[in-house]
This record gives structure tokens, sequence and C-alpha cells, in this order.
């Protein structure tokens, strides 16, 4: 298939920027919450932006978007509950086909695209996504990962990466946050063997908006995993989240690639791209973690030199075996 | 004019497996769960020989088929899906979203017993813990009422005064895999002029603009699905819902009479099957096939001269009660049969109602009892039903005292 490589499509920001907004000002989140951006930019990247109708799962942005009686949303939208956007998205994909069966929908079929949290994706909403990606039904499904959550007050998700705090995890004197590493949740939906799959990071947009258009391309199942981030939940100023944003991928706790299953290859891109042909220019984790309040306490009042190295290492390994998989080591 | 039919041996999931033939739903999802099987079986036959053009969505589980069932009818589909017992259960969270968002679902249910324990055979409270859920729900009690309702439902549903969802439901077992000779139309095209080739999807006003109620990116605005409703307009939002069920009974009628033109068949008026009830002394209040069982026997006992009527109930939601309370007026004993679990409740979930119905008429029945019965699957065998009526005849000749509940055909 083709990838974001072979893609013959440049975005360039100024036709970008003026394309009409589909996802519009007025909303509530937070200032300095990520998934407007990452919603924004996935809808212009789209080839007929005109021709989508969206999904969305219970969570920050369906609450903060579509205050009744105000939307935000300037193209067909649903939400129908928490655990079952893809499955939702299934029955609109099946309804436009058996409607252009019976030449009541003459159109192109629309791009079904949907927006999860990773609560709603990786927890609750799992076997709704892994059932609909099995079946093989064209959607995009774009999961924007703030890692806890966040809109019922930062609660530990399966997503949470290790050792930060939430409020159903805080960090106690016998008990340093969150114990558990963060579930591969890209690996276990390439593993279906039928999907396109990618990660993101709306800091590397460029990147991101070239993954939602071969996604919208691609003829089957798409997920996206755009890291998106939560000054609210990371306890730091909403004027850091693109620096945030780009440590992410530049520590490597958040690689960007993606995974072609017509070929079955893993492919680095864009900035890790970079890191693995440059090594040098990997950053220490420490630089990201030091940033966030919910890292405070490995910082402070003692300095957790243990915990900060344990990352280190897990992060370490799983690059090492990221680059295995893209066939870069 | 009615309208040639053949003869077919069906049970009554095949019953509503033909049924959906006829009417060609555009999106089927469903889940296997006994006794609903043979009904997705059955027409994932018929979708397989191109005998229809629906998407059958093979889903992994009935809260993904049931969900599917939202977006498919949102996007302007006709849907229709079937489940029972757990799967249900397992539906529950989105049967009020599929209601709220007046979406005209048809949804076939094999009653069938809850866990635990588990067990796969017929009662009714599967159904009665979706009661609340804002769906119309029909009882129908042989494999023919199973076809003629099925068809019925999706035009009810789908009338732009009531875009409701529509439950039909049939025992476990009983009806579900029964098999009789019943009638279907000899041409499909009966049935697709009767609900229309496609699905009529009602067209509403916004801003000045005439738009599609549904997800068609089409519409010159796009429709948001599903917000976030605070105090401030939720409640508004549910009595609106209420004031669609108000539309149900006289449509249920209206297709219920219009359905016997083209079919010869009547099922009362839609809502209530009364037999022998405007002079009878005893009446029996019944759902599902029991209600056969009860008009048996009764008739027996009619034919010794012994009054006993029997008012099956069709419609269960909206439940018709200034109908129930006006056909029980003056009765000596009315007895609810109950094929539902009712565990700290002063009765059953249909006999909730008859009484909270009769509570308001002026001429109350003189005797009113309970009886619980067939849980699981349990028979009620004729000689049971009979027992039942020598009972109840004590009770109206003064010879026993009547009570509130009882539980029948179960060791105590």
């Amino acid at each position: 298939m083709v990838g974001v490589k072979d893609l013959k499509w440049t975005p360039i920001p100024i036709e970008l920027a003026k394309k009409p907004d589909y996802f519009i000002s007025g909303h509530r989140m937070c200032a300095g919450c990520a998934a407007p951006v990452i919603v924004k930019l996935a809808l212009k990247a789209l080839p007929n932006p005109e021709n989508v109708v969206i999904v969305n799962a219970t969570g920050c942005l369906e609450v903060a978007s579509t205050i009744y009686p105000y939307t935000s949303w300037k193209r067909p939208w649903i939400h129908n509950a928490f655990e079952n956007a893809a499955a939702t998205a299934s029955g609109i994909e099946a309804a436009f086909k058996a409607l252009k069966a019976k030449a009541v929908w003459k159109d192109d079929l629309p791009i079904v695209l949907v927006f999860g949290g990773d609560g709603g994706t990786y927890d609750i909403g799992l076997q709704s996504l892994s059932g609909a990606v099995e079946r093989g039904h064209k959607f995009v499904y774009i999961l924007y990962d703030n890692e806890a959550y966040m809109n019922t007050g930062i609660q530990r998700c399966s997503s949470t990466p290790q050792f930060a705090q939430t409020t159903t995890t805080p960090a106690g004197v016998v008990i340093p946050g969150k114990l558990e590493w963060k579930k591969p949740i890209g690996f276990i939906i390439a593993a279906h063997g039928n999907a396109y799959v990618a990660t993101a990071n709306p800091y590397f947009w460029i990147d991101f908006v070239k993954k939602v258009r071969v996604a919208a391309e691609y003829n089957g199942p798409a997920f996206i995993h755009a890291i998106s981030i939560c000054p609210r939940g990371w306890y730091h100023s909403s004027k850091i989240t693109m620096t945030v944003s780009r440590l992410a991928t530049e520590t490597c706790l958040h690689p960007l690639w993606e995974f072609d299953p017509e070929n079955k290859e893993y492919r680095i891109t864009d900035k890790s791209l970079e890191i693995a042909r440059n090594p040098e220019k990997k950053v220490p984790v420490e630089e990201y973690l030091k940033l966030q309040g919910r890292f405070s306490h490995l910082f402070t009042p003692t300095r957790r030199d243990d915990i900060i190295s344990e990352i280190q290492r897990k992060v370490d390994r799983d690059w090492e075996y990221l680059l295995k998989l893209a066939g870069m080591k | 004019m009615v309208e040639e039919q053949v003869e077919m041996l069906l049970n009554g999931d095949f019953a509503v497996a033909w049924a959906w033939k006829h009417v060609e739903p555009d999106v089927v999802a469903a889940f296997p769960i006994t006794p609903q099987t043979l009904i997705v079986e059955k027409f994932a036959e018929f979708v397989a020989n191109g005998e229809v053009r629906t998407q059958f969505i093979n889903v992994e589980s009935e809260h993904s088929a049931i969900s599917a069932m939202v977006g498919a009818a949102a996007a302007g589909a006709r849907t229709a899906t079937a489940t029972a017992a757990n799967g249900l259960q397992l539906m529950h969270e989105i049967l009020y979203i599929v209601s709220s968002m007046r979406l005209p679902v048809m949804m076939a249910v094999a009653n069938r017993a809850v866990s635990g324990p588990i067990n796969i055979h017929c009662d009714h409270t599967d159904a009665m813990g979706q009661r609340d859920a804002g769906w119309i729900m029909l009882f129908t009690e042989d494999a023919q009422e199973a076809y003629d309702t099925t068809i019925q439902a999706f035009k009810i549903s789908e009338n732009p005064d009531v875009l409701l969802p529509t439950m039909v439901c049939l025992d476990g077992f009983l009806v579900s895999h029964t098999a009789m000779n019943l009638k279907v139309f000899g041409n499909p095209k009966i049935v697709k002029d009767f609900v229309g080739e496609v699905r009529p999807v009602a067209r509403i006003k916004l801003m000045g603009e005439e738009v599609e109620l549904s997800l068609n990116p089409r519409n010159k605005i796009p429709l948001t699905f599903g917000p976030f409703c605070y105090y401030d307009y939720y409640f508004e939002f549910k009595r609106q819902q209420i004031e669609a069920m108000k539309a149900v009974p006289e449509i249920v009628e209206r297709v219920n009479k219009e359905y016997y033109e083209l079919s010869g068949r009547l099922y009362g008026n839609g809502r209530l099957v009364p037999w022998n009830v405007d002079d009878a002394d005893i009446v029996a209040v019944v759902m599902g096939s029991a209600a056969g069982t009860l008009r048996w026997v009764a008739r027996k006992y009619r034919e010794r001269g012994t009054k006993i009527g029997i008012l099956k109930v069709r419609m269960f939601r909206p439940f018709p009660w200034e109908e129930v309370q006006k056909l029980l007026e003056n009765k000596e004993v009315v007895a609810v049969f109950d094929r539902a679990q009712d565990a700290g409740a002063m009765v059953g979930p249909l006999s909730l109602e008859v009484l909270s119905a009769l509570y308001y008429s002026k001429n109350r029945p003189k005797n009113t009892v309970t009886y619980i019965f067939g849980l699981g699957g349990r028979d009620l065998t004729p000689e049971l039903a009979e027992k039942t009526f020598e009972e109840l005849i004590r009770i109206k000749e003064g010879k026993e005292k009547p009570f509130i509940k009882k539980y029948i055909g179960v060791r105590e």
C-alpha cells in the first residue's frame, strides 16, 4: 500500500489554512489541550472533507464540543456511548454501502472518521474497536491519547505511563504512581493484520496530516494513535503544550511509525526516522518528565534516580524493539 | 383486498427471518444467542444467496450489534437486529440511546430467562428488564404473529410521528423453535409496498433550511446526533420522547388494520386481543404463547357455561392502561399471568401495570390476583391452567379467599 513516503500529496500550510474549518471555535476544551489541534488537522487532511461522517466516543472532546444547543461540528457528527465508537462507525459504513447499492446514496461513500480518547480506545472500547477492525470496515479511527480519564478527573487508564500520578494512582509514600507500563495499543491493532496503523504527534503535523490522508485512502480499517497533550491532567502550563508534545517523540516515548498491512512492514517516519539515523539526537526522558507535575514526585522532595533510570531503560528497550521491527537494527 | 399468500412450515425464528427477507432492511447487525440464532442463520443464507441486498454485520457482541444499529439508523438506513436474554441485557445501555435519538430500529427478542443460573428457555424477564428504555414492545403468540408483527414493526417505528424503536418479542423455543403452518406473502413486493421500498427518513426544519434527520453529508446544515445535555435541556428531551410515545397506540392500531386488509389476519386492535372478555366473570390477562394455552383451556369451561375470558396484551409499551381498565370493569375475578421474575416487588411487571390501571378505575374488579409462572421455560400445561381456573372459580364463588400472588408450577 501507499504509505507516507510514497504519498502523492504534499501538505502546504497556506493551502491547509485556507480550507474551511469543520471544527469551529466556541467549544469548551481547555486552553493548551492538543485534541482540537488534532481534530482540525485531521479534517483538513481528508481528500474530500465535505464527504465525511464523524463518530465521537464519550470523552472530553465530545462533552466540550456539543453542549446543547451548541455544536462545534460543521459536518455530520454522532456520539453514541463510551465504548462503542467503532461499532457505531461500522453501522454507518454498512448503511452507506447498502444505500448505495439501492441507489438511495449516489455519491462516493463518505469517509467514516472516528475520534476516541484513550479510555474509550485502550480500555472500555477495545472490544468494539477490535471487532470493527477484524471485520474490515473502511473507517479511520483517530485515538487522541491524553493518557488518563481526563474527562472524569484524571483517573488511571491502561494508557497512563508508568509512574505517572493520577487521581486513582496517586503518588504515595509506598506506591509511586501507576505501577504498570503503558499498553502498546498500536501494536495490538497492527496485530489484527488488516489495518493501516500509525502513530502521530500534532507537533510533527506534516507527518500527521499525511498519515490521515494515507488512512483515508486505504481501503480498509485505519488506526492513528496521536499523542494528545493535556496540561490539566499532566500538570504543566498550557503555554508549553507543543514543547511537551515535541519531547514525547524526541525522547522516543512516542515514536512515529506506520504499519503497512499489505507488505507487513513497520516504517519509522519523520522525526523518529531522523533519530533512528542519528541516535545522538535522542533526548533523555528526564527532559520530558521534569516538565510535568504528574511526574513531580520523581524529582521532589527527593530525586528518584532509580525510577527515572527505570523509565529510560524501558524506553530504550521499546525503541530498540521498534528499530528491529522496522528493519533498522 | 387480501393478497396471495403461500403456506410454509416455519418456526418463529424462521418467520422473523422471512419477514426480514420480505422487508429487506438495509443493515442487520447481530450476535448469536440461543434461542435467537435461527433468525440470523436463516437470514445469513438469504444474504449469502443474494436474495436480499442487506449489509449483514456479524458483530462481536450484542453491545456492538445495537451500537451498529445506532450508526446505521442515524445514517438513514432501515435497520434490524435480534437477540435474547443476556444479549438483551448487554444492550441495555444503548437501548435508551436508540430511543432518545429517535431511531426506528426493529429488534426481535426470542424471550429467554436471564442468568443466573444460566438457562436458555422462555420467560419474559429479559424484555421486562428493558421496559423503561423507551421502546415500543409488542408480544407475539405464535410464529404467524411473529412474521406479521415483524413486518408491522418497521412501519410503526418509521412513522414520522413515532420514530421510536420497536421490540418484537417471541417466546424462546415455545415460539422461536416451534414450527407451524403459516402464511407468508407470495410476492415480497406486497410487503415492500406496505413498509415502503426505502425507509422514509423524516425531514425537519432547522435554521430556515429543510434537512434530513440523518447523518447525510449532503444536508445543508449537518446534524449533531447525541450531544451533551445539561439540566437545562435534558428534561425537555425526555418530555418530547414521552410525547412521541403517545402517538404510538393509534398508529399500532392503524398498521394492524392496514395489514389485515392485505393479509386477512387481525390481532385485536393491535394493542389488546380480547377473547370472550365482554361477558366474562373471570378474566385471565397474559402475554405471549401462554395466551393460546389459556384460551384452549378456557374454551372447555365456556362449553360448560363458565364465563372465562382471556385478555392477551400484545402491546406492552406503551401500556394501553385505559383500555385495560375499561375491559376489566366490574369483573368478578381478574388473574394476571406473569412470566417474569418479581423478586422484591409486590407482583410481576405485567401485573404491576394492570394493578396500576385498575387503581384508577371507578369500577374495579372484585378480586385481582397474580400468578407468576413459567420461569426458565417451565411449562404452563393445560392441567396447570385448569387448576388455576378452578381456584379462580372458587374465589368467584366466595369459597376461597383471594390472594395477592402465587407461584404456579414450581416446587415450594
